[in-house]
């Protein structure tokens, strides 16, 4: 499989970039496939405007929640970004701590934030500050919980006819 | 073009500062025969123009990025299946490339090449449904039921390979479960030979058709720039004149080999997405013949797999009859194969766009994280600044040209 989302000259671009970030950009390099900007919550809303603006990340193409159980900063976020001009992707990742589950909003950067924020808080409880119409997506208004943290069991956790022991994660 | 907030031909909306408009509050959907799916639209209208539209989605949401964290590699196909169900092979396909990124399983070409035939037969099927309804909703009925006879006969050919026809759960990772047979072959060679009149015969009831054109042309045209900005990709994008297409900027399962062009419209309106979808559905026959030419040309004739014995199952007989192929059998099948710890962002051209799989693993015998990028999910979003100011029944037309699936939207 050919590694086709790598730009070894562009990545150089983006990671002299972040440099000009040292209080924000935490960690850059490639990790997976992919180069992957580690940035901290507080310069989150500005590298990602930087990125959009100055280096062509016009193109979000997906952000999504993570969910780390038992770490210092459970919760986490993920941006893949996308420059169609230089044909080149990008991640952004930054964490935060379960008490304190916001980030700022992006939907003034890209409109298509809008519902994949919602999905997150959907499914996360992340909150996003400055979002227009945060609310849940998929799940019910009234769902009680933030189902794809880690701790949100699967299966129904009264029953006792399901033995997933053997099977399950 | 963007359309005016309200066409100018409403009069006497304002008579001595008064508001003189009676707006209407409608509910199209969540069930509702022209809407084909489940979605919930509450529509504010002002006689018969739209002038706002608020959307409940998620009536057939499964959670499939929480099941997939309890499943074993393999048994996520099965749910990729219902993502998209009009093209499930382009899903089925995308997984397998994605999980094949992550454990860097080398596929063989002929694998490649078979892959590529079935995801452009999906993406006919995926264009005919789409393009036949769009008629359907205009008034034409005939295509509807005659061009569909062509979606089951690409159904056939699935059958063939895989047992199934609409959740397909086809191929496996690292290749396909068995040899195609002859009678598969012997189907697509047909259809690549058949389709193309049917095709034609489509185009010359709708795309120079008075009516049609009537009520497709300038219906509800979408900007290219708000396009990116909401995240459009594949055919609706490409409607709007951006040439983005997975297949030629990231291009996996050997695409790069083929030579085919991105068709692309210019208003972004429902015309221009039914043209282009038309226009793809002959690039992918296109695109078919080559295939099979280079699988003709290929010398090796009975490679369906890669050579990857942790993840592709032996054959039964040795299973029965030999301890390694059973401990192989055994550890696949319980999901114990070893997997990297790392993560991966694959993406394939769907029948609607950029279709994403984002996989993080830490090791363990399921995803520690999967998280699926629906391109349905992305741009639906947009619909409401679509339909703003136009009738109702460009509102419904819009929808079937934006082949919204729900089973995409709510994953």
């Amino acid at each position: 499989m050919p590694a086709t989302n790598v730009r070894t000259d562009r990545d150089q671009l983006v990671q002299e970039h972040m440099a000009r970030f040292p209080d924000h950009v935490h960690q850059v390099g490639p990790e997976g496939d992919l180069l992957c900007v580690h940035v901290h919550k507080a310069g989150l809303h500005e590298v990602l405007r930087h990125l959009r603006d100055e280096l062509g990340f016009t193109f979000l193409t997906t952000l999504c929640g993570m969910h780390f159980p038992g770490e210092e900063k459970e919760l986490g976020i993920v941006y893949h970004l996308h420059n169609m001009r230089a044909g080149h992707r990008i991640r952004v990742k930054s964490r935060t701590t379960l008490a304190d589950a916001v980030f700022p909003t992006v939907t003034d950067l890209w409109a298509t934030a809008n519902w994949m924020e919602r999905e997150t808080w959907d499914f996360f409880g992340l909150k996003f500050t400055g979002h227009p119409n945060l609310k849940r997506i998929l799940n019910m208004e009234d769902f009680p919980a933030f189902p794809l943290r880690k701790d949100y069991p699967l299966e129904d956790p009264t029953r006792r006819d399901k033995d997933d022991t053997f099977f399950g994660r | 073009m963007k359309q005016p907030e309200r066409p100018d031909f409403w009069m006497l909306d304002h008579v001595e500062g008064r508001d003189l408009r009676e707006l209407t509050t409608l509910n199209l959907g969540p069930t509702h025969p022209a809407t084909h799916g489940i979605f919930q639209n509450v529509l504010t209208l002002d006689g018969e123009v739209i002038l706002d539209a608020e959307q409940t989605i998620g009536y057939i949401h499964r959670a499939f990025e929480k099941l997939a964290e309890r499943r074993p590699f393999y048994q996520i196909t099965t749910l990729t299946d219902r993502m998209n169900y009009c093209s499930a092979p382009i899903n089925n396909m995308g997984w397998h490339m994605t999980v094949e990124k992550l454990a860097g399983i080398e596929v063989p070409k002929r694998v490649q090449y078979m892959r590529v035939v079935v995801m452009e037969l999906a993406r006919i099927a995926d264009h005919i449904i789409c393009n036949t309804i769009i008629g359907q909703d205009a008034g034409a009925t005939t295509p509807f039921l005659y061009v569909y006879q062509w979606r089951e006969r690409i159904y056939d050919v699935y059958e063939e390979i895989c047992g199934a026809r609409l959740t397909t759960n086809m191929g496996r990772i690292g290749g396909w479960e068995r040899n195609w047979s002859d009678e598969a072959w012997k189907r697509i060679r047909a259809i690549v030979k058949e389709l193309p009149a049917a095709l034609k015969e489509f185009e010359s009831m709708l795309v120079r058709n008075r009516i049609f054109m009537d009520r497709t042309v300038n219906c509800c045209p979408f900007p290219a720039d708000r396009a990116l900005e909401y995240g459009f990709t594949g055919p609706n994008l490409r409607a709007c004149g951006v040439d983005y297409d997975v297949r030629v900027a990231n291009p996996y399962s050997s695409y790069d080999e083929f030579d085919f062009i991105i068709p692309v419209g210019q208003s972004g309106d429902t015309y221009d997405r039914f043209m282009v979808r038309q226009q793809e559905m002959w690039e992918s026959l296109s695109i078919i013949r080559q295939a099979l030419d280079k699988l003709d040309k290929l010398s090796d004739k009975t490679t369906f797999r890669a050579d990857a014995p942790e993840w592709v199952l032996p054959p039964k007989e040795e299973v029965y009859s030999a301890m390694e192929p059973l401990i192989w059998h055994f550890k696949i099948v319980m999901g114990e194969t070893e997997v990297p710890v790392g993560e991966v962002y694959h993406c394939v051209e769907g029948g609607n766009g950029e279709l994403g799989f984002y996989l993080v693993s830490d090791g363990g015998r399921t995803p520690f994280r999967l998280h699926l990028r629906r391109p349905c999910f992305i741009y639906y979003q947009a619909f409401p600044e679509m339909i703003k100011g136009s009738m109702l029944s460009d509102a419904i037309l819009t929808m079937s040209s934006l082949n919204v699936i729900a089973g995409e939207l709510d994953a």
